[in-house]
C-alpha cells in the first residue's frame, strides 16, 4: 500500500512501513543522519535527523517516525537547522576536533555536518573526555574520544555478526562504548569482523593496518571478488602506490557490503615477500627421474658432466617453471594413474575457495576427464 | 544527631503519613495500624473484599467502571488508567502486568510509604487490572535501595499466594495469576516505562522507541499494562466504592484521593492524602503547618524535582493536572517541594540538574551532552566564576533540550534550571556579579 506525503512542498508517495528518512530517500530529498545506517535497524540517539512534521509537537527523527497519510514534512525549517546546529555543537564540545591528523578526515560524517551546518567550535564548553587508547586488538584500534555514541557498532556487532562483543557502559555523560564485560577489545569476544569500523561514521573505530597510510582521495578504489572463499564476497580494494592500503566490504549480491576478518584484514599477503607467484615442482620431476626414497640422496650426474647446482640440490627441492610444465606433469601423472591402475584410483577433493564455477568444473573433471564419481568437497568433512 | 522523629514531622509510629482529621483517607486508611502491612491486618479491614466483587464482573464491565472513575496515572505522566486498560489487546495469547515501584522522583516517597506499610492494596489492584486486561504474569520492578519495600512485597506476594489471591484457580474463579518481585539496580530512569520493561528483562536501562507502546508491545514482546502502585492502590476503592464515588472526588479532569510528599522547608513535612484539586497553599499552610520559622515562602516545586518551580504568589494554583499545566508546571507524582526564603535558587537548580545530568541514560546527544552543559554552566555560576552570559547560555541549553530527546526526560531535567532563571533570574545576575550568593548571609 502506498501513502500520501509532502516533503519541503513536494508531493511524495511511500510504501507504509517505510520511515520518513526511508521515503525521502526513495526520491532523493537529503535528511542527514548520524546514528541511522540503512542495513542496521534504527536507534534513534543522535537527533540530527530531526525534521519538522505538521500537528507533531517537538521536531521528530525521520529516521524513526513512520510515513503515514498526509504528513506534511519540512526538513530543513529554521527551526530544523537551529536544533541540527545545536546538537552538532554539543558532539564537538566533547570532541578532539584534531582534524587535521585525524585518520577519519575525508571520511567522516561528523566532519561532513559540521562542514554542511557550519558548525566551527561549540558555544558550550565544559568537561572533555581522555580516555585512553585501546590499541590491543590486533586489526582495530579504538578512540573513545571520537566516539559520538551513536551505537551503530553495538548494532552491527550484535545484527550483523551475531557476537555481541560490544555494547554501552555507564550512564549519560559517562557512557562509553566497551567491550566484553569492560575490558580490552583484544580480550572480548570479537571475532574481527570490522564490521564495526565500517559503519562507524568517525576515526572512534579505525582500522589498524591502514593508520598513516593515506587520505580517503589519496586512494584509488579497485573492486575485486574476495580470493579467501566460496562465498564470493564483493571487496573494494584502496590503492595508493600501488599498495592496498585498506579493503572495505563493498555491495556484491553475495555480502551486501560486509565481509569477515580474512578480506576485510587478511590482505598483507599481497604484497608479501614469500608470496609464491609462479608454479614450482619437485626437482625429481623436473629431471624425469624416479622418486628417491632417501630425502637426502643428492642427484647423481647421469649425463657425465658436471652440474653445480645438481650436485649441492636435493631431489626433493622446489624448482619454479612455467605453468605449461608443471600442467603437463600433473595431467602425465593423472593420466598415468588411470591407465595403469583405473578411474576409480583417483579421487577429487575441491576446495570451499574455489568458486561454484571452478567446482562445476571439477565435478565435470572428475566425471568425464577421469572417469570416476569420487568427488567431495572440503566444506563436507 | 537529631533523632527524635517528632521534630521531623514524623508521626510516632515511623509513618511519613499525615493526613488531616477533614479528609477521609482511603488510600493510607490502613497505614497508622499496628502491623499494617500484614495481610491479617488488612482481612480484617475489609481486605480482599474488592478482589472479590471484581471477579464477579466482566473484564469490559471493569475496563468501563476504571473509566468511568476519571482515574489518571500516578506515576507522573498522569494518562487515562481505564483507556490505557483498553489499549491491552483482547487476542494476546499471554499478557503482562508490570508494576513501577521504582520511585525515584527526587520529592516523591509516597509510593515507599505505600509497599512498606500497605502492599496488599496493592495487590488487590494487580489482582483486578489482570484480571480486566487478560493477563497471567506481573512483574514488580521495585527501587533497588528500597530494602524494607522489597521485603515487605515479597512477603505480601507470599501470604497472597497462600490465601489463594495469586497462583492458579484464584477464588474458585479459574482466573490464573502469577506475581514477583525484581529489584533495580538504582538508576532514575529505569523508572520510565520502557527502561523499566528493558531492565525486567535483564537489559541496560534504555528507555524504548515509542509507538509501540507497552500496551502492544511490553514485557518480552508481549502486551503489557504499566502502571504505578498509587494509581493500582485505587483500583480496590473504585470497584468498592463505585466509579461515581472517585470521580466525585476533585476536578473536572482530575479525580480523586492523591498522595501528596511534601518536604522541604514546612514545619510538618510528610505524606498528605488529600482531594486532587486542593490548592497550594491549604497544603502548605494548613495541613503542614506553614513555613518553618516563621519565613517567607520563596518557591515550590509542585510536582516532583522534574517539574517547573511555582513562586510564591502562585500558590493559590488547585493541585489538578489541568489547573498546573496552566500555571505553567505539571502535577506530576505530586511530591511538592516547598523552599523559604533562605534558599538560593542558583544552588537549587544547580543541584537538581546535577541529578538529572547524572540520571540520563546517555543514549541521545541533546540529554547526555546537553545535561552535562547545563550543569556545568549552572555550577560555573553558583561558583561565582560565570558570566552574563552564561545565563543565555542555560536557557539556550534548556530550550535546546527540551522537545528533540528521545524520552521525556530531557523535556523533564531542564525545567529546574530553566523556571529557576525564569523566576529569579535576579539572584543569578547577582552571584555572577557578586561572585556571592545574595542569599546566605
Ligand atoms: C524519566 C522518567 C522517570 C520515571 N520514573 C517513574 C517512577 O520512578 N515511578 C513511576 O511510577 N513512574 C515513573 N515514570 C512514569 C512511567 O514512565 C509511567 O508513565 C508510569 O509508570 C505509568 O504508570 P501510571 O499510568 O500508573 O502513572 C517515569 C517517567 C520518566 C520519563
Ligand atoms: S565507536 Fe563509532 S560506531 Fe561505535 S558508537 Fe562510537 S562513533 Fe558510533
Ligand atoms: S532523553 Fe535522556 S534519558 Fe531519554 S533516551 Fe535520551 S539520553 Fe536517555
Ligand atoms: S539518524 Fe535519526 S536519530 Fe540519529
Amino acid at each position: 500500500m502506498t501513502v500520501n506525503l509532502t516533503i519541503n512542498g513536494q508531493k511524495i508517495q511511500a510504501e507504509t512501513g517505510q520511515t520518513v528518512l526511508q521515503a525521502a530517500r526513495a526520491v532523493g530529498i537529503h535528511i542527514p543522519v548520524l546514528c541511522e545506517h540503512p542495513a542496521l535497524p534504527p536507534d534513534g540517539a543522535c537527533r540530527i535527523c530531526l525534521v519538522e512534521i505538521e500537528k507533531q509537537r517537538g521536531l521528530q527523527p525521520a529516521c524513526t517516525f513512520p510515513a503515514t497519510e498526509g504528513l506534511v514534512i519540512s526538513t530543513h525549517s529554521p527551526r530544523v537547522m537551529d536544533s541540527r546546529k545545536f546538537t552538532l555543537e554539543l558532539l564537538i564540545s566533547d570532541h578532539p576536533l584534531d582534524c587535521m591528523t585525524c585518520e577519519a578526515t575525508g571520511d567522516c560524517t561528523l566532519q561532513d555536518l559540521a562542514y554542511e551546518y557550519g558548525v566551527k567550535d561549540s558555544r558550550y564548553q565544559g568537561k572533555q573526555h581522555n580516555y585512553p587508547l585501546d590499541a590491543s586488538n590486533p586489526f582495530i584500534q579504538v578512540e573513545r574520544n571520537k566516539c559520538i555514541l551513536c551505537r551503530r557498532c553495538v548494532r552491527a556487532c550484535s545484527h550483523i555478526n551475531g557476537v555481541e562483543a560490544i555494547s554501552v557502559f555507564y550512564r549519560g555523560f559517562n557512557a562509553y562504548i566497551g567491550f566484553g564485560a569492560d575490558g580490552r577489545m583484544q580480550d572480548s569476544s570479537c571475532e574481527f569482523c570490522g564490521s564495526c569500523v565500517a559503519v562507524c561514521p568517525t576515526g572512534a573505530l579505525w582500522p589498524k593496518m591502514s593508520i598513516g597510510k593515506g587520505r580517503p582521495w589519496q586512494v584509488e578504489k579497485v573492486d575485486t571478488i574476495c580470493s579467501y572463499c566460496g562465498v564470493g564476497c564483493k571487496l573494494s580494494l584502496h590503492i595508493r602506490d600501488n599498495q592496498i592500503i585498506r579493503v572495505e566490504g563493498a555491495n556484491g549480491p553475495a555480502n551486501h557490503g560486509w565481509t569477515c576478518v580474512k578480506g576485510r584484514f587478511g590482505y598483507d599477503y599481497v604484497h608479501h615477500p614469500d608470496r609464491v607467484l609462479t608454479p614450482r615442482v619437485r626437482r625429481y620431476l623436473l629431471e624425469g627421474v624416479k622418486k628417491p626414497e632417501n630425502r637426502e640422496s643428492r642427484i647423481e650426474n647421469s649425463k657425465g658432466g658436471t652440474n653445480l647446482d645438481s650436485l649441492v640440490s636435493n631431489f626433493w627441492d622446489w624448482v619454479e617453471t612455467d605453468w605449461d610444465t608443471a600442467l603437463n606433469i600433473v595431467a602425465e601423472k593423472l593420466r598415468t594413474k588411470r591407465d595403469t591402475h583405473g578411474p576409480d584410483s583417483i579421487g577429487v577433493l575441491t576446495s570451499a575457495k574455489c568458486t561454484n564455477e571452478e567446482n562445476y568444473l571439477m565435478n565435470k573433471f572428475a566425471r568425464q576427464v577421469i572417469g570416476t564419481n569420487n568427488i567431495d568437497h572440503c566444506a563436507r568433512l | 544527631m537529631n533523632t527524635n522523629p517528632q521534630s521531623f514531622g514524623y508521626a510516632q509510629d515511623g509513618s511519613t503519613i499525615r493526613n488531616p482529621q477533614s479528609f477521609e483517607p482511603v488510600l493510607t486508611r490502613n497505614i497508622h495500624r499496628p502491623d499494617s502491612e500484614k495481610i491479617a491486618t488488612y482481612l480484617a479491614h475489609g481486605g480482599y473484599a474488592a478482589v472479590k466483587l471484581a471477579l464477579t464482573k466482566t473484564a469490559d464491565e471493569l475496563i468501563d467502571m476504571v473509566k468511568r472513575s476519571g482515574l489518571r496515572g500516578r506515576g507522573g505522566a498522569g494518562f487515562p488508567a481505564g483507556v490505557k486498560w483498553g489499549f491491552i489487546p483482547k487476542d494476546a495469547a499471554q499478557k503482562f502486568v508490570a508494576v513501577n515501584t521504582d520511585e525515584g522522583e527526587p520529592g516523591t516517597f509516597k509510593d515507599r510509604e505505600i509497599v512498606e506499610r500497605d502492599p496488599h492494596q496493592v495487590i488487590e489492584g494487580v489482582i483486578i487490572a489482570a484480571y480486566a486486561v487478560g493477563a497471567s504474569r506481573a512483574y514488580v520492578y521495585i527501587r533497588g535501595e528500597f530494602f524494607l519495600g522489597v521485603k515487605r512485597w515479597i512477603k505480601a506476594i507470599a501470604d497472597a499466594y497462600e490465601h489463594g489471591f495469586l497462583g492458579e484457580n484464584i477464588l474458585g474463579t479459574g482466573f490464573n495469576l502469577d506475581m514477583s518481585v525484581h529489584r533495580g539496580a538504582g538508576a532514575y530512569i529505569c523508572g520510565e516505562e520502557t527502561a523499566m520493561l528493558e531492565s525486567l528483562e535483564g537489559k541496560r536501562g534504555n528507555p524504548r522507541l515509542k509507538p509501540p507502546y507497552p500496551a502492544q508491545i511490553g514485557l518480552f514482546g508481549l502486551p503489557t499494562l504499566v502502571h504505578n502502585i498509587e494509581t493500582l492502590a485505587c483500583i480496590p476503592h473504585i470497584i468498592l466504592r463505585g466509579p461515581e464515588w472517585f470521580a466525585g472526588i476533585g476536578t473536572a479532569e482530575s479525580r480523586g484521593p492523591k498522595i501528596f510528599s511534601v518536604s522541604g522547608h514546612v514545619n510538618r513535612p510528610g505524606n498528605y492524602e488529600l482531594p486532587l484539586g486542593i490548592t497550594l497553599r491549604e497544603i502548605i499552610y494548613e495541613h503542614s503547618g506553614g513555613i518553618r520559622g516563621g519565613r517567607e515562602l520563596k518557591a515550590v516545586i509542585p510536582g516532583g524535582a522534574s517539574t517547573p518551580m511555582l513562586t510564591a504568589d502562585q500558590i493559590d494554583v488547585p493541585m489538578a493536572y489541568e489547573t498546573l499545566k496552566a500555571a505553567g508546571s505539571e502535577l506530576g507524582t505530586g511530591a511538592i517541594v516547598v523552599l523559604d526564603e533562605t534558599t538560593c535558587m542558583v544552588e537549587t537548580a544547580r543541584r537538581l540538574t546535577k541529578f538529572f545530568a547524572h540520571e540520563t541514560c546517555g543514549r541521545c546527544t541533546p540529554c547526555r551532552i546537553g545535561s552535562q552543559r547545563l550543569y556545568e554552566t549552572l555550577d560555573r555560576i553558583e561558583r561565582g566564576q560565570g558570566t552574563m552570559d552564561d545565563i543565555d547560555r542555560a536557557l539556550e541549553l534548556a530550550d535546546g533540550i527540551d522537545g528533540i530527546t528521545f524520552c521525556p526526560m530531557g523535556a523533564m531535567l531542564v525545567n529546574p534550571a530553566r523556571s529557576a532563571i525564569n523566576h529569579f533570574r535576579a539572584e543569578f545576575e547577582y552571584h555572577i556579579q557578586n561572585k556571592r550568593c545574595s542569599v546566605k548571609i
